[in-house]
């Protein structure tokens, strides 16, 4: 399967980039042109899942450390798109957050995004990653 | 983060004049309701006619704010909704737990 986007970023540990990732995630999406579905709610699926992942990785991950660093891989392809967030730190745990749809959980203020991020994408995985972790998350788009 | 306060009797109505509500300012709000709360308001109206997008952090923001109201027998309401803010409340089923107004005048003929 080949990737026809493959884009890395690499940006410091901290959420005033959180903007400009987020557009390179929508761009992505609208440079998709055989991709049938909605376009623009998948640029905005994009932005949403970029924006989680990464506010995960500089609070929970690297501790809000701002002098870490936090690196980012985009690859699509006609088929899929696949989105890695390599942090550098403790991690957290993917399986240990409630579930803000179920009622008792949904005035929490904690588990949103890992929730948002499962609504939007096919498959989410937590892994070890030399000495950090990486948060992947893929979408098919046939 | 840029914020209109604007008084109406009782309610104060908060602009978000932000093109995002996410991590990286939505402390900013939580630190001006809080501080809304503290002064005695009780009732609030948040339009996000401006904002474009908006991330857990920023729904937690009004989530803390919704209760904070409630708390005080106050009232927490939410206007101008875009059609991408609208469909993460939607998601994460918080519809269901604002009011929603599609205008700050339709909010206040609520009240």
């Amino acid at each position: 399967m080949k990737n026809i986007i493959d884009i890395e970023i690499v940006v410091p540990n901290q959420t005033r980039y959180l903007s400009m990732i987020g557009k390179i995630g929508e761009n992505v999406a609208r440079e998709l042109d055989r991709f049938k579905g909605d376009r623009e709610a998948l640029a905005h699926h994009l932005n949403v899942v970029l924006t989680e992942g990464v506010v995960n990785a500089i609070k929970h991950a690297n501790a809000a450390d701002p002098n870490k660093e936090i690196k980012i891989r985009i690859s699509a392809s006609n088929q899929e798109i696949c989105i890695k967030i390599y942090d550098s730190g403790q991690g957290f745990d993917l399986t240990n957050v409630p579930d803000p749809s179920f009622e008792s959980d949904q005035l929490g203020e904690k588990g949103r995004g890992i929730f948002i991020i499962r609504s939007l994408m096919d498959s989410v995985e937590y892994k070890k990653n030399n000495g950090g972790n990486v948060l992947e998350m893929k979408k098919k788009l046939g | 983060m840029q914020l209109k306060i604007e008084v109406n009797g009782a309610v104060r109505i908060i602009y978000v004049k932000e093109e995002r509500l996410d991590a990286h300012n939505s402390d900013e709000l939580k630190a001006e309701l809080n501080r809304l709360f503290d002064s005695g308001t009780k009732d609030l109206l948040i339009d996000l006619k401006e904002v474009r997008f908006i991330d857990s952090s920023g729904l937690g923001v009004l989530v803390s704010g919704f209760k904070n109201a409630s708390a005080r027998q106050g009232s927490f309401k939410l206007s101008g909704l875009q059609s991408q803010v609208k469909s993460m409340f939607e998601l994460t089923r918080l519809h269901r737990v604002f009011d929603i107004f599609q205008t700050v005048d339709d909010a206040l003929e609520s009240y």
